[in-house]
């Protein structure tokens, strides 16, 4: 993995630099971002600037889960984050800069300037500072915050008094920007002339855009640039321009990382010389800082004085990540089940959860490194910065996208990563797999003696058992740290008795009576019981029925979740014991693949290409997922064009309350698509 | 102030109607109803009012064939008001007449004369409508026609204050049948459209007339405080395309902040003296040239202001290159949103119009070279004598007004209840 991270010299320069894992850093300096007036002054290759920020906005669409917002003033939230469309073309680019370039992309390599403006961010900046005597673009900004631009601005109703009503116009609309600067003998405020002058330049460059919208059939507009930073007074009145200009046909979206789009595609250009399809990329909630506040009492300034803000850091990984090919309709695709952006009620539960469990998994990670002088002390440090984040979250819920337990989830591990805690739970996850092998046998013979409809119980019984074996559920480690011996057949009985809490095991069942499956996708959970008592022999009787088992693990390590690597030896391990597996991995009729994650939750939208590519030449008919991460924290609705069994515990009290259950009810759920 | 009536007769109501329809008209309203419409042709005297945003334009038309009979029935107070506004050229502070538009010999109506511009500042219109109260203007009993949206906000402040019922018309018609028809009577004998060719070339440029034989469709581009634009497809059929704030207002609301200047023609004799170049960031400025790629010339304006983000080059710069920086912004901006309107409309004539080109040449230069440039000669900019529009609804409603239907609205009402 290789960190990018972006980072904001005072001055508005972007100056993106590649972070070596090692002892030296390397500063590489690109050209500046912005539009075809760049805000550095210094000559730059003329055919870089516009290439840059296109690879940029490119990359950021389809790599940043979140990247592309609506914006909306009054409603709650007012960040409506777009997920990734798999097909991003076309689309428009207009990029405020000093000036406005407006950008048409229809491929990953064709794009055309269809035209500019000379009204931009140099204007607002240079005349704001002719009209006010401020010197700073973020201060002209907030006296901007703090203006009435009715007072400077000539209205409707000012030219046409109360009558507007009566003709249907609205009385709000500027007729004349500065119009009153030119018939009233008085002075006027800096923060009502630094509001106008931000109206006039925001409807005008919304005017613009819809009109080359229009011309150009295209209906997403994207806003890059840095006039906009994440100012709220700014996206409104470009959204309130766009929406008045279009009637609403035209979208205007915002991206988090407006400023740095030529950065990044400098950068990529650099760093990715040969191809840059190969590689995939996701975002370091850790290294990165989020979208700025919109909270009126947070001065620019003060944002100004931080010299930490606007940090994005990337990591690469090695593997390109596609859709899963059996979702339904992959655009309409969203992988998490509660957006807490929007459910205060669940954000504030979340937000409470996370914050006690950190105390555990500070300890976890201590623990993690017996031998190491300094672990006490990154945990400590690991332990303030995913409490800063925590706290940054409660406040600005939309910092870093639509926030989902998914995205605090991997929070937390991208913070533990980037102080050395790559893998906290790898002792715990040896030494369950192990204790878990050793019962294997056993499990499996008393398994084989059962007749064959409770078999099937059981080996569904067994795959929800050892989904309670999770140490990222608060309730589950708190039991398993003092109860080590915490067994598998104690887990059954902690199981709800049928009927579950959805259950639609009794059609599964008679599924099962039917023809087998031609080809099972299976993404499995934790570590240990889970994986070893609970899915194997899950794998192992659909093997004997003749289908074929993929079985996806993570890439990189996500609590005690089983990684690919993991489960190569864990099937090592089992194959000696099993003759049925072994022979499945010998005729590569059971093939264990990794899912390119490294997330105790899944999105199917974001899959290693490698398995993707098996899926479809293996022809997929079933797939299973377990775990609350996977199942119900993400994936609870995602609708697939085959059969799919969504399995988990719910190990948490107030999930299960809110889903109608108690702790450890359970959920199975058997879908098949309609015909 | 503007006072252009003085002095009134003040005992108006004490004339008594004599048997013609025009002094008939002229009495009483309550005599209206006994009159067909067409006789309210002789009305005198003929006003139209297009009340902007920033400026008011009054059209006037001056007889010129008046019979003796006429002559001598005259009620002293239009006698006086016509000596008073043909003979003068400025009227109060800040009414000016525009002697270089009028138009001579005109036949309207049925009726020979001359049409005379005045315009006076719309923040001098209560001062007009206590002037209208004070010399009893009201006892005119002539109809008021007027648009543009101060029509409708004095529109209670006449009555109710000048005792004047004000005829108000459609701007949007108003502005079209004004052009039209000022297009059809010519400027003096002359062509009243016109363009430039080598507009960027001051050695070369030069006026030409254009025949607007064929108007339609022309997209027309009204600059008055705010711009408006609209696709005229023939004489009926035109649509609000869209409009933008960045106008006339704009440019003479940030000189004015600017510069200090406090008014139009001094902002612009400022712009004339002035080189915008020092204050905006030109392609060639971050580019060093052209840049090629995507064929924009060094000279273009990439960023408006932009070198007034240096406290170095805010130093450096005149009121007059400020003067001259805002002129070339705002028209910049204009030329390129009806660009976009016309490629958008697919037409290809655009008349610019508006107060906003009044003896501002720089504008309609810049606007003819950049549409020509930006559009490879596909746009052709055209221009009318009567600096389009500012004067054109005025004019159209005086002379749409008389023969038609809106006054019928007004006095039906009347018909009615005086019938019983």
């Amino acid at each position: 993995m290789l960190p990018v991270h972006l980072a904001e010299v005072p001055g508005s320069v972007a100056l993106p630099w590649v972070r070596q894992q090692g002892p030296f850093q390397k500063i590489v300096p690109w050209p500046a971002p912005g539009s075809v007036a760049g805000l550095l002054p210094r000559r730059v290759d003329k055919e870089d600037v516009m290439t840059c920020l296109i690879k940029g906005c490119n990359f950021v669409l389809k790599n940043i889960p979140h990247e592309a917002f609506v914006y909306q003033k009054d409603a709650d939230p007012e960040f409506r984050f777009q997920t990734n469309h798999p097909n991003i073309f076309p689309y428009l680019l207009v990029n405020i800069g000093s000036g406005v370039s407006i950008v048409k992309v229809e491929t990953e390599d064709r794009f055309e300037w269809i035209g500019g403006s000379s009204i931009g961010g140099g204007t607002f900046w240079g005349l704001g500072a002719l009209l006010t005597k401020t010197k700073k673009f973020d201060e002209l900004l907030h006296l901007a915050s703090k203006g009435q631009h009715t007072n400077v601005d000539m209205l409707v109703q000012d030219i046409y008094g109360g009558a507007h009503q009566t003709l249907g116009l609205s009385g709000n609309l500027i007729a004349s920007s500065f119009g009153k600067s030119a018939t009233a003998d008085k002075e006027f405020s800096k923060e009502d002339m630094a509001k106008s002058l931000l109206h006039m330049i925001s409807n005008d460059i919304g005017q613009l855009a819809c009109l080359y919208a229009r011309l150009h059939c295209l209906d997403r507009v994207y806003f890059g640039g840095f006039f906009i930073r994440g100012h709220p007074v700014t996206m409104r009145t470009i959204t309130y321009s766009i929406n008045f200009f279009s009637k609403g046909e035209v979208q205007a979206l915002f991206l988090r990382h407006e400023g740095y789009l030529g950065a990044i595609g400098a950068f990529l250009k650099g760093a990715e010389q040969d191809n840059p399809n190969q590689y995939s990329w996701g975002e370091n909630y850790a290294g990165s800082s989020g979208l700025m506040s919109s909270s009126p009492e947070l001065c620019p300034t003060q944002r100004a004085r931080s010299g930490t803000f606007d940090l994005l850091e990337m990591d690469r990984l090695e593997r390109p990540l596609v859709s899963l090919p059996l979702l339904l309709d992959p655009p309409s695709y969203v992988p998490d089940t509660v957006d807490l952006t929007d459910d205060a009620l669940a954000r504030k539960y979340w937000l409470t959860c996370f914050e006690e469990a950190l105390d555990g998994v500070v300890k976890r990670a201590v623990a993690s490194q017996p031998g190491s002088v300094d672990a006490a002390e990154r945990a400590e440090k690991f332990r303030q910065k995913y409490w800063n984040k925590l706290q940054t979250l409660r406040h600005q819920p939309f910092a870093y996208g639509t926030l989902t337990v998914r995205s605090l989830l991997d929070t937390r591990e991208h913070c533990l990563n980037e102080f050395n805690f790559p893998d906290p739970y790898s002792k715990v996850k040896q030494k369950d797999n192990g204790v878990a092998l050793k019962c294997f046998q056993r499990v499996v013979h008393s398994l084989d003696a059962l007749g064959w409809e409770e078999r099937q119980l059981a080996l569904v019984k067994g795959l929800l058992a050892g989904n309670v074996f999770d140490w990222g559920a608060k309730a589950v480690s708190e039991v398993l740290e003092s109860d080590p011996q915490f067994g598998f057949e104690e887990a059954k009985k902690k199981l709800q008795e049928r009927p579950w809490l959805v259950d639609s095991y009794s059609r599964w069942l008679q599924r099962l009576k039917g023809p087998p499956h031609k080809c099972a996708l299976i993404f499995a959970d934790n570590s240990g019981v889970d994986v070893i008592l609970g899915v194997f022999p899950f794998v192992r009787e659909l093997l004997s029925r003749g289908t074929e088992v993929i079985l996806a693990c993570n890439s990189g390590p996500a609590l005690n979740d089983v990684t690919h690597s993991e489960a190569l030896l864990v099937a090592e391990r089992v194959a000696a014991m099993d003759a049925v597996v072994r022979s499945a991995l010998r005729e590569e009729r059971l093939l264990l693949v990794q899912t390119g994650s490294s997330s105790p939750c899944l999105d199917l939208s974001r899959l290693d290409k490698g398995l993707a590519v098996l899926v479809r030449e293996r022809g997929a008919d079933l797939v299973v997922i377990e775990g609350m991460g996977r199942a119900v924290h993400t994936n609870y609705h995602a609708a697939l064009r085959c059969e799919s069994l969504k399995l988990a515990v719910l190990k948490n009290s107030w999930l299960a309350e809110r889903l109608g259950g108690r702790l450890f009810s359970v959920i199975f759920k058997y879908e098949v698509p309609a015909e | 102030m503007f006072i252009p009536f003085s002095p009134v007769d003040e005992n108006l109501y004490l004339l008594f109607p004599n048997k013609t329809e025009l002094l008939l008209a002229l009495t009483s309203l309550s005599f209206l109803f006994l009159l067909r419409l067409p006789l309210l042709k002789s009305f005198f005297p003929w006003f139209g009012l297009d009340i902007g945003g920033t400026l008011v334009k009054l059209v006037y038309f001056e007889p010129k064939d008046i019979t003796t009979e006429e002559e001598e029935e005259e009620v002293e107070s239009l006698k006086s008001i016509r000596k008073y506004l043909t003979s003068n050229v400025a009227y109060g502070s800040t009414g000016i007449r525009d002697v270089h538009l009028e138009l001579k010999d005109l036949t309207l109506c049925g009726r020979k004369g001359n049409l005379h511009f005045i315009r006076f500042p719309t923040h001098d219109m209560p001062a007009f409508i206590q002037m209208g109260r004070d010399k009893n203007f009201s006892s005119l009993h002539t109809v008021f026609c007027a648009t543009g949206g101060g029509a409708y906000k004095f529109e209670q402040d006449f009555l109710t204050i000048g005792d004047l019922q004000l005829c108000k018309l459609d701007e949007l018609d108003c502005l079209i049948k004004g052009i039209l028809y000022i297009d059809s009577v010519g400027f003096n004998g002359r062509s009243q459209c016109y363009y430039f060719e080598n507009p960027a070339d001051s050695e070369k440029c030069q006026k030409l007339p254009f025949d607007l034989k064929n108007p339609y469709p022309l997209l027309l581009v009204n600059i008055g405080s705010g711009v408006s634009i609209l696709a005229v497809y023939s004489k009926d059929n035109y649509k609000r395309v869209t409009g933008t704030s960045l106008g006339g207002g704009t440019f003479f609301g940030l000189c004015c902040l600017l510069t200090g200047c406090t008014t139009f023609e001094e902002a612009l004799e400022m712009a004339s003296r002035g080189d915008s170049t020092k204050v905006d960031k030109l392609v060639r400025d971050i580019y060093g040239g052209d840049y090629e790629r995507f064929g924009l010339p060094g000279w273009a304006v990439a960023s408006s202001f932009g070198n007034m983000m240096s406290k170095e080059k805010r130093e450096a710069v005149s009121k007059e290159d400020l003067a001259r920086a805002t002129l070339i912004t705002i028209t910049n901006n204009i030329g390129s949103i009806a660009r976009m309107c016309a490629l958008n409309e697919n037409i290809n004539q655009v008349v610019f119009v508006g107060n906003f080109l009044r003896i501002n040449t720089i504008a309609m230069r810049l606007l003819a070279y950049a549409l020509d440039y930006w559009s490879k000669g596909q746009l052709k900019a055209l221009f009318s004598e009567h600096e389009l529009s500012g004067n054109a609804p005025a004019l159209a409603a005086s002379y749409f007004l008389i023969p038609q239907e809106t006054v019928r609205v007004i006095l039906e009402p009347l018909e009615h209840s005086l019938s019983y």
